[in-house]
């Protein structure tokens, strides 16, 4: 059995004074897909973002081991840098800096450190041109503002577009098949499926079992309350499917009526 | 304020000095226009900071810095002036240095018949009646000392001309470079540029320290526009660190005339910039972009006016400022619009990045509305880096530092990516970005 990439033991995280994950459990080995799967205020994206190491998210017990090194002390751009890759539920627009120019600066920090020299412009180029085609973006679209006017599938394609550029160990997808519509839906699941490989692990995060579909999990993790509390294969999805989550409700995994903080 | 001190003392020194050396070697008109201007300044003394529109930016270093007349510049090589040229490309170069023409530096290819782009002192020969109709006509000295000042030296500067319907394609590049050589110097450069109805041209005007010397610039434009005419204008500030300058761009536009200025002010200690444009005929447009940066203990003023004095007239102020360290800033806008000048449409946006907790930007709007049938609009806002994108980009490997650096180019590239000619543009976010760059701010003094 190869090595974990990420080992999450007892982790308990609070936002806003608020504490949403209690102690949770999860382990995810190289060539591994994981989905965890949960309702509304499960604590999904708490996991998400302090996987990424998002500022507001603190872990007060447990541990993160990454490639076995203590992840919670690392910042973002370390994490990121040593192949941690988040795309984001809600990416986050930036006005004035093109999707050129954001790939090409993360691309070649990314590569610096791998010790790998940086790209030129034409080398740059031909791979834009052939991952946009792998997603079906336009080149053009590359030229605006990052996801400045952005429709909900072209900013989600655009996170996998920056996913394939930046070649991640740990790939974590934080509810990327919402606001996609069917068409959307199977051109980033394509781009998932396409950088499967047996050194890379995944983690989708998804409220629904539509995208896994798509992209087929080898375990399923059911969030609830901020603790796993059901594990299994895929199809754990289609019990989630005709069940809801319902039936998985004990009296310790009671789901809190108060929203997660976004 | 009569008793204007030791220093207003050295410039009437000065000018008795000056007028004495250049005797006879100008029009008497333009004699007679120093003059005025000579006893204007005398007359209105320096401002302090209890004057309205100069409260929060203080002269005192200026008042005073016991600066010398410029002399001629030393002879610098057209090495030193390259790279603040070259890029440019096959345009026009009038160049100066210290505030005279330099002849050996410029580069003025063939014009076409009828336009000139060259030495406004040249053109006091040829062109004396189209000189005298408009220098000192739209930078009025009378309520500005400054502008009173730089009149009363008037003598070198440039001069450009565009016959009616003439359209040209290339750049004019106006560069002003400044060299001190251990002597406080202050000069006073002056553009003087009349464009025909219909004409269409591109000028920029570039302030360029050669080394980290004190001088004063205290430079004076102005543009006059004839009935349809399209004018671009992009002004570069990039003096140098310890230097003063202060600009006054003066824009009279004729009746369906379009003015876009483009400017960036990255240098300096001290900078006060003011734009003053008169919409005078119906239709006119006129759109302000500027760029400020300011780290260190830089201070930057931008003072704009724009007055609509006849009906259906467009305006656009669009200003971003940057500002870290201990820097300040001053933005104040201000909208006039006439009573017979209905169906305006005018205006205004000012953001601010503050980049540290010691920065610091006063931002006013000011509109003056005289007529009813108007649209006018302002909007202010200061705020620091995004935190959510600060993440993003650290989520994708890019560290905090760098970060910054992008987002904070990004803040002002959006304004400069409006600018039309690629390689005017492209300077821009280079120099833009130089100046974001922490290799540059790591070499300012705090």
């Amino acid at each position: 059995m190869p090595d974990p990439i990420l080992q999450i033991s007892d982790l308990h995280v609070a936002t806003a004074g608020k504490e949403i994950l209690r102690g949770l459990n999860l382990t995810i080995r190289a060539g591994e897909v994981h989905a965890v799967m949960g309702p509304n205020a499960s604590g999904k994206s708490t996991l998400a973002y302090v996987l990424a190491g998002r500022e507001g998210y603190q872990a007060t017990a447990g541990t993160i081991r990454y490639e076995g090194k203590d992840l919670l002390i690392m910042p973002p751009e370390a994490r990121a840098r040593e192949g941690l890759f988040l795309a984001f539920q809600y990416p986050i627009e930036i006005p004035g800096m093109t999707t050129l120019q954001f790939l090409k600066a993360a691309l070649n920090t990314i590569r610096k450190h791998r010790g790998l020299e940086e790209l030129d412009a034409i080398d740059f180029l031909a791979l834009v041109k052939e991952r946009a085609q792998l997603l079906d973006v336009d080149v053009d679209f590359l030229n605006r503002p990052v996801n400045a006017g952005f429709s909900g599938g072209e900013k989600k394609r655009n996170e996998i577009l920056q996913m394939t550029f930046l070649d991640p160990k740990l790939a974590i997808l934080d509810e990327t098949d919402s606001g996609l519509d069917i068409d959307a839906l199977k051109i980033v699941a394509g781009g998932v499926n396409a950088l499967r490989r047996p050194d890379r692990a995944m983690l989708l995060i998804t409220h629904y079992q539509r995208l896994l579909k798509f992209v087929v999990p080898d375990y399923i993790h059911i969030l609830l309350n901020g603790r796993i509390v059901q594990s299994g294969g895929k199809e754990l999805a289609l019990t989630v499917e005709e069940r809801g989550y319902g039936w998985l409700e004990g009296p310790d995994t009671r789901i809190s009526e108060e929203k997660a903080a976004p | 304020m009569k008793d204007i001190g030791p220093v207003a003392d050295l410039y009437r020194t000065e000018l008795s000095r000056f007028e004495r050396e250049i005797a006879g070697t100008t029009p008497a008109w333009m004699q007679q226009l120093r003059q005025a201007a000579g006893t204007r300044f005398a007359d209105l003394g320096f401002p302090t900071t209890h004057h309205e529109e100069w409260r929060h930016t203080d002269v005192t270093p200026i008042v005073k810095t016991p600066f010398l007349t410029a002399k001629r510049g030393p002879d610098i090589a057209k090495a030193e002036l390259e790279p603040m040229a070259s890029w440019v490309g096959a345009g026009h170069l009038l160049a100066f240095v210290n505030g005279r023409f330099s002849p050996s530096l410029s580069l003025l290819k063939r014009l076409p018949e009828g336009v000139i782009a060259g030495s406004l002192e040249d053109s006091c020969v040829v062109s004396s009646g189209l000189l005298e109709a408009h220098l000192g006509q739209q930078a009025q000295y009378d309520d500005h000392v400054f502008v009173a000042l730089n009149t009363a030296f008037l003598k070198e500067g440039a001069f450009i001309y565009l016959p009616p319907k003439m359209v040209i394609e290339e750049p004019i590049l106006v560069v002003f470079a400044s060299c001190a050589n251990g002597e406080a110097t202050v000069s006073h450069p002056r553009v003087l540029i009349v464009a025909g109805s219909s004409s269409r041209a591109t000028v920029i005007e570039s302030y360029v320290g050669l080394k980290d010397d004190l001088y004063f610039t205290n430079a004076v434009t102005e543009v006059v526009l004839g009935e349809e005419a399209v004018f671009d204008h992009h002004l570069l500030q990039q003096e140098s660190r310890a230097a003063y300058h202060i600009g006054t761009l003066a824009v009279h536009q004729g009746r369906n005339s379009t003015f876009t200025s483009h400017s960036l002010a990255i240098g300096s200690t001290f900078d006060r910039s003011e734009v003053h444009a008169l919409l005078a005929g119906e239709g006119g447009s006129c759109t302000l972009r500027g760029v400020y940066a300011a780290t260190g203990r830089q201070h930057v003023d931008i003072h704009t006016r724009i007055e609509h004095a006849k009906p259906s007239c467009t305006s656009r102020q669009l200003y971003r400022g940057i500002l870290d360290k201990q820097a300040t800033g001053v933005f104040n806008g201000r909208i006039v619009v006439r009573a017979d000048a209905h169906k305006t449409d005018a205006r205004q946006t000012n953001n601010n990045l503050l980049l540290s907790e010691d920065a610091v930007i006063h931002t006013a709007p000011q509109l003056e509305i005289f007529a009813d049938d108007v649209k006018c609009t302002h909007g202010a806002t200061v705020g620091q880096l995004d935190r959510d994108v600060l993440f993003y980009l650290r989520s994708r490997g890019i560290d905090l530092e760098d970060a910054r650096r992008l987002m904070t180019h990004a803040f002002g590239s959006e304004l400069i990516r409006l600018i039309a000619q690629d390689r005017i543009r492209n300077r821009f976010t280079e120099l833009l970005s130089r100046w974001a760059s922490p290799s540059h701010s790591e070499s300012l003094p705090a």
